[in-house]
């Protein structure tokens, strides 16, 4: 912060000299840039921001990542009372809503980024962060889940370690070979090795919501977002296939070792639902894991659906104020989110690109480890959030309420639709008046 | 010091001149006694000594049921103090606690002496103000802070800087409190004898109602300094960059990381947890009856 | 003439002496207090520009949220007077009879004090990630006691029924020693002369308890009550390090009102309901210690 001020005062007093001397030559236009510290995603910024330079003399871009990652929001919320802080902002795509609820983002300017262009160039989840007819953000790369599994375990349980489950029904009945028990019994607490379990903290709350309510014929959302539907009795099958793997066939549970996703990085659980994000975790905690990685299973129809999520670029009231700082923000952003640039991104981020050119190129798509992530953009669905941490602890109760409470699945999923339902009408209530 | 005298510490129930029966009920009480707070002893040192078992296990021993290690090691250690931020971490939380800590020391004093010995209008309403502002909690003012940390005038933050940690302590009421009463037992004699000799008004402070009460200013220091080397919640929300985190905040942030390297956490947890220990082993009686003073007080 | 000059420079320099104390009360304490208040009557996001009154809307959600069975606020009240309810007394109880019998007895007597109060003093972050650990279902060193015993495996943390209760033992745990030092100074001005005295009119040992220690240990009693109670009003750090994604689960079953604030103003940025939960808090500290101070500060001699 210190060297912020410093900055700040550097700015006033430049001003006020360029004025006093009235000076015709043409000024440098600063604009800052905020993102989350995750060393890759520093390093690919800065290779951007450098060419964007050389490309555009005319602009300065303070690149400022060093902000932890769950701090991300407050530090955004610090600065913005005092009107500093970002002129284009990373921001995860299910904030949209809230941000632009609170005036802090402006639409993109539909001649520098039109609704068609992204429609048809983009992977169709960022289209579905449209909110009230406007686009106001876009991303550089993007993620979706998979079937990660641990050829070790397959083998030790007497699996096929090159054949990963291609269906729901597949995936319970490998689940049930691969899970070890202590030998004491076949209850979670016995278990030595997990076969699958469901952390809803975790993945497996968009897994449930916009991959297996779909594949069991049913909706997550209404078409505008604005209602839940996946109470529905198709919802309900999906619920219980989801809690079939803790409660029925004991095959794990986010109870054990540590949680889910610690459990597979550690080995000690054979399959495992993640985005490529978790590609990085594994290299760095555990890099001799003998996996692989698939799509994930389709559903009883043969239906695939994966969910897609991004961390996407916007750009806040503070450029909009300044018609040149605004000029600047848009060229920049129109920088970082080109192919190439998601290209860039893929190579030292390990996130797919944004753009389906992009993403499909074939050598991308044999990748065996990028390869399924890099097929399911076609098919993905993002979720529309007002309040992500509310929303999923929603399903995340609603899980625990079978699992520890006893409740009645269908029950405590309608109960889950009721309390979200409410959210939701909360936040439309308030941006209608 | 004048409630806390040091009366002779003489047992409750074991009485000189009892009948034989007696004493030997006593006896048999006192070793139960010792039964009792040797149980409870050992329930406030186990998890000292797991945790410091723990982190000299390699990973792979986590899982198993030993207490010790079985190959005891010390990479751990390295790996901490290396890849994180701890040391600094350390640095912030001593940074913090000393500047509320000296701010505390002369700011509770000067006002308790005032509060004591100077007669002014308003004095009482202004007191009460202090005092009632003990009832609000922190948790209340965190919000409000947090905006007022962000300042449209200067355009600048106090986010992520200490003074922005340590505002909230750098004046306490519960200190002023303390103070005032042990100011008046500070003769006025002694200051008017002061006043006559021409020493200034800060003089008579600084020079006559300091030195009489540095043992109740020893108390306030090393109270005020735990609470502020322990605080929590106002650091969390004040500090959002991995260098400017005070050592609890820090130690949640990088176990919430580690999640299942039990060991390292367990090594975060000793380096934060050990020196501190030392220092109040070394320093106890002070500290104890530091803290005993504050509570008599309060 | 003399006089009145020297009068009025004493106040000159009270005032001068409290100049900055008073700026800082007003400043720190006193504005956000205010500001608390105003908030919580405003739809307040941070990242807004503008806040929208909204009267006592806050408040009537609150109430909403309260009667709503499953609602996190409904579960954070109760919990929070669990929290206290359960606590208080078990602290309080343990640290009497841990107190008494310190004070009855000479050798290593400073030792055990010492022991008891190395937890106090230490980051209840950090204790709250060992205990976090003891109570692990498949390696914690509970149940690795558990399982030597051969008793059946204990869930602690990861089931409603028993995280509250898990995660109580922790903070009694921590904070037992202060309590115990305190009854111990309490313990020490008593006069000897009372016991002398029932001694020779031949006093039991629970009649002395009862007739001498209580009593004039009151002021002691009460001091303790009114601080451990605000203090468990105000649990929040052990219950965030010790729950998944410090959500105070499992099903809210370990969640406070402190928590909630904490979520409400900084991850979902509803400030102006956090505080509207903070003014509660505050009235319910306000209301709690002034019936304590009223009923158990009772007469004593």
């Amino acid at each position: 912060m210190k060297n912020f001020k410093f900055s700040l005062m550097i700015l006033a007093l430049l001003t006020i000299l360029s004025a006093g001397f009235a000076a015709a030559a043409q000024d440098v236009v600063e604009i800052e840039y905020w993102q989350y510290f995750f060393e890759p995603r520093e390093t690919a910024m800065n290779m951007l921001i450098e060419q964007f330079e050389a490309a555009n003399p005319d602009i300065h871009v303070v690149h400022n990542s060093q902000i932890a990652y769950d701090n991300f929001r407050d530090e955004i919320a610090a600065s913005a009372p005092a009107g500093v802080g970002p002129d284009v902002v990373t921001l995860f795509y299910g904030w949209i809503p809230a941000f632009v609820d609170a005036g802090y983002l402006v639409p993109l300017p539909e001649a520098d980024f039109p609704a068609e262009w992204i429609e048809s160039y983009f992977s169709p989840m960022v289209a579905e962060s449209k909110f009230e007819g406007s686009y106001w953000a876009i991303p550089t790369a993007v993620r979706s889940l998979a079937m990660f599994w641990n050829k070790d375990l397959f083998e030790a349980a007497g699996l096929d370690p090159d054949t990963p489950p291609a269906t729901l029904d597949d995936l319970v009945a490998m689940a049930k070979q691969a899970t070890v028990y202590d030998g004491n019994g076949t209850d979670i607490l016995n278990i030595t090795s997990e076969g699958f379990a469901i952390g809803m903290s975790a993945q497996d709350h968009h897994w449930f919501r916009e991959v297996l309510v779909r594949q069991f014929g049913g909706v997550p959302y209404s078409e505008d977002g604005r209602t839940v539907m996946y109470n529905s009795p198709e919802g309900c099958e999906a619920f219980k296939y989801l809690l079939s793997f803790e409660i029925e066939h004991k095959t794990g549970s986010n109870d054990l070792f540590t949680d889910v996703t610690e459990a597979f990085v550690n080995g000690n659980e054979a399959m495992h639902i993640d985005g490529s994000f978790r590609l990085g975790t594994i290299a760095n905690n555990n890099p001799d894991m003998n996996y692989g990685v698939a799509e994930l299973p389709v559903g009883p129809n043969g239906e695939r659906s994966t969910f897609g999520s991004y961390w996407t670029h916007g750009i806040t009231r503070r450029a909009a104020a300044d018609p040149a700082r605004m000029e600047a923000a848009v060229r920049f952003l129109q920088f970082i989110t080109t192919a190439e640039a998601g290209t860039l991104w893929v190579n030292e981020v390990g996130e797919l690109p944004a753009q389906l050119e992009a993403a499909s190129d074939p050598a991308m798509l044999e990748d065996p480890i990028l390869g399924p992530f890099a097929a399911g953009l076609e098919y993905a669905h993002a979720t529309f959030f007002v309040d992500e941490t509310v929303q999923r602890q929603v399903l995340i109760d609603a899980y625990d309420q079978v699992r520890l409470g006893g409740m009645d699945a269908c029950e405590a999923l309608n109960e889950a639709a009721a309390t979200e339902q409410a959210l939701l009408d909360d936040f439309w209530a308030a941006r209608g008046s | 010091m004048d409630t806390f005298q040091q009366t002779q510490r003489t047992s409750l129930f074991e009485r000189p001149g009892r009948a034989g029966r007696a004493a030997q009920r006593g006896k048999t009480n006192r070793l139960l006694s010792y039964a009792f707070l040797t149980l409870v002893g050992i329930t406030m040192v186990i998890p000292f000594l797991w945790m410091i078992s723990t982190s000299f296990k390699p990973k792979t021993e986590i899982t198993r049921p030993n207490f010790f290690p079985v190959e005891a090691t010390g990479a751990n250690y390295t790996e901490v103090i290396l890849d994180t931020e701890l040391p600094r971490w350390y640095a912030n939380s001593l940074v913090v606690a000393i500047m509320s800590t000296v701010s505390v020391a002369f700011f509770d004093t000067l006002s308790g002496y005032v509060f004591a010995k100077y007669d002014f209008p308003g004095k009482r309403i202004i007191f009460i103000i202090f005092l009632s502002s003990l009832m609000v909690p922190t948790e209340m003012l965190i919000i409000p802070w947090f905006i007022m940390s962000s300042n449209p005038i200067t355009g600048g933050t106090w986010v992520d800087t200490y003074w922005g940690i340590a505002f909230p302590g750098m004046i306490t009421a519960t200190g002023i409190f303390l103070m005032r009463q042990f100011m008046q037992g500070v003769p006025d004699e002694l200051l008017d004898a002061g006043r006559i000799d021409g020493v200034s008004e800060f003089g008579l402070f600084w020079r006559i109602a300091v030195p009489l009460s540095l043992p109740a200013i020893g108390a306030l220091c090393i109270f005020n300094f735990l609470g502020n080397w322990n605080a929590f919640i106002w650091p969390l929300i004040v500090t959002t960059r991995s260098e400017m985190m005070t050592l609890p905040v820090g130690i949640q942030f990088f176990s919430t990381e580690a999640a299942s390297d039990w060991n390292l956490i367990m090594t975060g947890a000793t380096l934060s947890v050990v020196p501190l220990l030392i220092i109040v082993i070394i320093f106890q009686r002070y500290i104890i009856e530091g803290v005993a003073l504050t509570g008599l007080k309060g | 003439m003399m006089r009145l000059t020297l009068a009025r420079r004493k106040i000159l320099w009270a005032y001068i002496f409290l100049a900055i104390p008073i700026l800082f009360f007003a400043y720190i304490r006193i504005y956000p207090t205010i500001f608390a208040f105003q908030m919580s009557l405003h739809d307040y996001n941070p990242l807004a520009i503008e806040h929208k009154y909204v009267g006592l809307e806050n408040f009537q959600k609150l109430v909403a949220e309260f009667n709503n069975l499953r609602s996190p606020t409904r579960a954070a009240f109760l919990n929070t007077a669990a929290y206290v309810v359960l606590g208080v007394p078990i602290q309080l109880l343990l640290a009497l009879a841990v107190a008494l019998m310190l004070n009855e007895i000479r050798f290593l007597s400073t030792f055990y004090r010492l022991v008891f109060f190395l937890p106090f003093v230490t980051s209840t972050i950090a204790v709250a990630w060992v205990f976090r650990m003891l109570y692990q279902p498949q390696f914690g060193f509970f149940n690795v006691i558990l399982q030597a015993f051969s008793l059946p495996q204990q869930p602690f943390l990861s089931r409603p029924q028993q995280a509250l209760p898990s995660i109580l033992a922790v903070v009694i745990w921590q904070g037992l020693g202060y309590a115990v030092i305190i009854f111990l100074a309490g313990l020490k001005q008593i006069p000897q002369i009372f016991y002398d005295a029932a001694q020779v009119d031949g006093a039991t040992r629970w009649q002395s308890f009862r007739h001498i220690t209580l009593p004039l240990l009151n002021p002691t009693l009460v001091f303790l009550i009114v601080l451990q109670t605000i203090a468990f009003l105000r649990m929040f750090a052990p219950v965030l390090a010790m729950t998944a994604q410090g959500d105070g689960g499992p099903l809210n079953s370990t969640t406070t009102v402190v928590l909630r604030v904490y979520r409400e103003a900084f991850q979902s940025f509803n400030m102006g309901y956090a505080s509207a939960l903070t003014v509660t808090l505050f009235a319910i500290i306000l209301g709690i210690t002034i019936i304590q101070l009223r009923f158990t500060s009772r007469n004593i001699q």
